[in-house]
């Protein structure tokens, strides 16, 4: 794996030689990841301050449905999975295949999304509004920024396959998507922490 | 020239490869433009320099808008009962004054100096993305305007700089004031954030051949330190002003005490973005003096090594301290004392640059010029907001000091005497680079003690007022309660007054010397300063493309070492070539192909659709609407055009000068 991406390094700058080993791109994607886990740590401390003050409204023992949620990161766990493919055929310079694992990529995380809407939709029945106490104002902003975060990643990989089909692809292909991967497996990595943290720890 | 750095061998030759992909096509909604003309040439720029120039622009205006709040604020101080504005107007202005003169000023204006000569002292044609550094700009401008247009909607924010809770709550600030502050800021962050991953690649990625990090000169150091400050505050802040902003707007009670909520979440939020802030204000400063004092010495910067690895010791424990800024909070003995000691540990490494600086002019030759007089400036102002910094760290002192004009006096040496004069030695150092024109000395020299004078009158009787106990913020006080004799607060306010008129007269001889110079100034010979690093090895104004070849990097000071030679029987550095020749020499072995990126439309579509969306919060869904719009359509533009123009568009191959176009980094 480590040769696959050292060998698409060299033409991914165009040929421009960089220092570091790491194309432009690659690099500015890191540094906004690393950026990223600083945005999510503060929203995660957020929540861990306030996730006890429950005012008059339910408390979080109430209201999460731990096996629905434990099926919905599962799907988004393996969304990973399917990026993996994508960006392995990507380097194989099969379309095809990359535009197929793509898409899949695309529904699972779509799927996410879908019981993220439910679970909210729920919760709210359950009079648990935006406001209703620190606690949900906090878990709504942390799990809806998360939310926010996978939506622009189907967009991202949508936008992918679209740009790859019609082969207008402006760098390097293997690169672009394995860009939207890097960004893709954060927001899963993102998502594990704060279903441990949310979820399975009790308040 | 007792200190010599002896040459290393060991060069990559890293040779260039032609460039691999070439675009057939303009694609997305509007084609990529060959080149523009006129005022488009700077609207759709991602020329590094033209962009270093129009930040610089920007933060010069905003620099005059804080200048003129500040003004108002010593007006209303200047004598007992003032009536110059109301207390809320009062607030409005030290608020904005604040904010203003940190995000709109010093920040840009070192992403000024940051942009403009970053890529040259490293050796490279531009930034690692070019339409991205665009795109910083044109959000900073929409950041600064959203800020402002707070004052014409009802009143700006007056809830204090760092906004404390439950100030910036709907109780105490009625107005829209948070609300553009929280908006404007958050579109200024995201600029920041974008600048700074591209200068960190920049760096990390595209210096000559042959430039080792540690052959960096120091001012690229201090600027990519500082990039990495940005890169790990930003989000923080960001989370904090998310918070308010849903709080403000949706009804959420994320700082509301009467709700349950803890008031030190903000605080905390604030501050660890807050702190590592001021050193991202004064380190791209220390940058700068370190250019100029050991080219106005004639020596080398003393101990290198040293100062580079204090400005990153500086930027790591910044970020360790924050709490220092709450020590009057309650936030128990345990942290205070931690706090505290980290505090007192940062002065280690800002004293060994000052002892650095000090030994680079110990025994040089010192040409006082307006660059140098202003680093010397920064050296004696800094040290003085630095010792009385040191009296902060200790925290039953801090509890007395905390909220007086004590503090005022402190952040004012440090910023006004410390970046302030940092980015003025810059301004006199490489005008000639930039423009092309020698800027005036001898209203240089006005400049400099009029602002010297100003600055130390206006500050210093601060030091009195808050020991004295006036408290910061406080938009009168009275005759009664001014005390007698020496520690009259009247007189010192008086003082303090007079002072910062003096200062804006100092600012206004700056402003009077651009203008001269713009008209009638002399053209600048190519090394005027007889410099030490790589952006002299060029033209001035530098051509588009920067070197008409890459420099090959062998030494530290590598600009110096072409033009001096060890006599290796006296050790001592004698000239062999000037820097004019140098120069020319570089014109007459020009690169033939030097590739650029074409202008492009989206950076300034996109960040107009990011201020629109972030305008629709307050204005809703049908603006936020549009604006998502404009960001999805800019952002597939952005991401289908070629990075040049397509071949056909071009008129003519070679592109009359010789140079024909080739493909750039991706922006």
């Amino acid at each position: 794996m480590a040769d696959t991406l050292h060998a698409a390094g060299p033409a991914s700058d165009h040929g421009h030689h960089s220092a570091t080993g790491l194309s432009n791109n690659k690099l500015a994607m890191w540094l906004f990841l690393g950026s990223e886990c600083l945005l999510f740590g503060g929203l995660i401390s957020t929540y861990m301050l306030y996730r006890g003050r429950v005012s008059d409204g339910p408390h979080p023992s109430q209201v999460y449905d731990i096996p629905f949620t434990s099926v919905s990161s599962f799907v988004l766990l393996m969304s990973s999975l399917t990026m993996v493919l994508a960006v392995t055929a990507a380097q194989r310079n099969d379309d095809s295949k990359t535009n197929l694992w793509l898409t899949v990529t695309a529904l699972l995380g779509a799927t996410f999304i879908g019981g993220q809407v439910y679970e909210f939709t729920t919760f709210y029945r359950e009079g648990m509004g935006f406001t209703t106490s620190l606690f949900t104002s906090s878990f709504y902003t942390l799990t809806g920024f998360h939310g926010v975060h996978v939506s622009v990643g189907v967009i991202l990989l949508l936008a992918t396959v679209g740009i790859i089909k019609r082969n207008k692809v402006t760098g390097n292909k293997a690169e672009s998507v394995e860009l939207v991967g890097l960004y893709w497996h954060f927001v899963d990595i993102v998502w594990i922490v704060i279903f441990t943290l949310v979820y399975l720890i009790p308040a | 020239m007792a200190i010599i750095e002896r040459p290393s061998s060991d060069v990559a030759t890293t040779a260039t490869t032609p460039a691999t992909v070439t675009p057939t096509s303009s694609q997305g909604a509007l084609k990529r433009p060959v080149s523009a003309k006129g005022w488009r040439e700077w609207l759709f720029t991602v020329d590094h320099k033209k962009i270093g120039i129009m930040y610089g622009v920007v933060a010069m205006f905003f620099f005059i808008v804080g200048g003129v709040e500040a003004l108002l604020i010593r007006l209303q101080l200047a004598a007992p009962e003032g009536r110059i504005l109301s207390a809320d107007q009062y607030n409005q202005m030290f608020t904005m004054h604040a904010t203003t003169m940190v995000f709109l000023f010093a920040m840009p204006m070192a992403a000024a100096f940051a942009n403009y000569f970053l890529p040259l002292q490293i050796g490279a044609r531009d930034v690692a993305f070019p339409r991205l550094n665009a795109l910083s700009l044109w959000l900073l401008v929409s950041g600064g305007i959203v800020l402002n247009l707070a004052w014409f909607l009802g009143g700006a924010a007056d809830g204090g700089w760092f906004m404390y809770a439950p100030n910036s709550g709907p109780v105490f600030s009625p107005s829209n004031g948070v609300d553009f502050w929280t908006l404007g800021l958050q579109i200024a962050g995201i600029a920041s954030l974008i600048g700074s991953i591209n200068l960190i690649v920049t760096v990390l990625n595209m210096r000559a051949p042959g430039m080792t990090l540690m052959k960096m000169p120091v001012f690229t150091w201090m600027i990519l330190v500082v990039q990495f400050l940005l890169v790990f505050s930003l989000p923080v802040i960001t989370v904090a002003l998310v918070l308010l902003m849903f709080q403000r707007e949706y009804g959420a009670t994320f700082f509301d005490v009467s709700a349950g909520a803890d008031p030190l979440l903000w605080q905390h939020l604030f501050w660890i973005f807050g702190h590592p802030e001021v050193y991202v204000l004064i380190l791209p400063a220390f940058g700068i003096i370190s250019e100029v004092l050991p080219t106005f010495a004639r020596k080398p910067l003393f101990g290198y090594p040293f100062v580079v690895f204090s400005g990153a010791a500086i930027g790591f424990v910044g970020f360790g301290v924050w709490a220092h800024h709450m020590f009057a909070a309650g936030l128990g003995p345990v942290s205070v004392a931690v706090f505290s000691i980290a505090t007192m540990a940062i002065a280690i490494p800002t004293g060994v640059k000052i002892f650095n600086w000090l030994l680079t002019m110990w025994g040089g030759k010192i040409w006082y010029s307006t660059a140098m007089k202003f680093a010397i400036g920064l050296v004696v102002l800094f040290t003085i907001g630095g010792l009385s910094g040191v009296t902060h760290s200790v925290a039953p002192s801090t509890t007395q000091q905390t909220d007086t004009y004590y503090i005022v006096a402190h952040f004012h040496y440090v910023l006004f005497g410390g970046m302030v004069f940092g980015l003025f030695s810059g301004f006199y150092y490489w005008w000639p680079k930039v423009f092309g024109r020698m800027l005036d000395e001898r209203l240089g020299s006005w400049n400099f003690w009029l602002m010297v004078i100003g600055m130390n009158m206006t500050f210093g009787p601060m030091h009195i007022l808050g020991l004295q106990g006036q408290p910061r913020r406080m938009y009168q006080w009275t005759e009664a309660r001014a005390g007698e004799g020496f520690f009259n607060l009247g007189f010192w306010n008086v003082v303090s007054s007079i002072g910062s008129f003096i200062l804006a007269v100092g600012v206004l001889f700056f402003l009077i010397n651009v203008w001269k110079t713009w008209r009638t100034g002399k053209q600048a010979p190519l090394d005027p300063w007889d410099a030490r690093t790589l952006e002299w090895l060029t033209t001035s104004p530098p051509k588009a493309h920067n070197f008409d070849r890459i420099p090959v990097v062998h030494h530290l000071d590598e600009f110096f070492h072409r033009k001096y030679e060890e006599d290796t029987a006296t050790h001592t550095m004698r000239p062999v070539t000037d820097g004019a020749s140098l120069v020319e020499e570089e014109v007459r072995n020009a690169d033939e192909h030097i590739h650029l990126p074409s202008p492009s439309y989206w950076p300034l579509m996109l960040a107009v659709g990011i201020s629109t969306l972030g305008l629709g919060v307050l204005y809703g869904v049908p603006v936020m609407v549009i604006g998502a719009a404009m960001v999805l359509l800019s952002s597939f533009g952005w991401v289908l055009e070629p990075s040049v123009a397509p071949e056909t568009d071009f008129e003519d191959p070679s592109h009359g000068d010789g140079h024909t176009k080739e493909i750039a980094p991706l922006g």
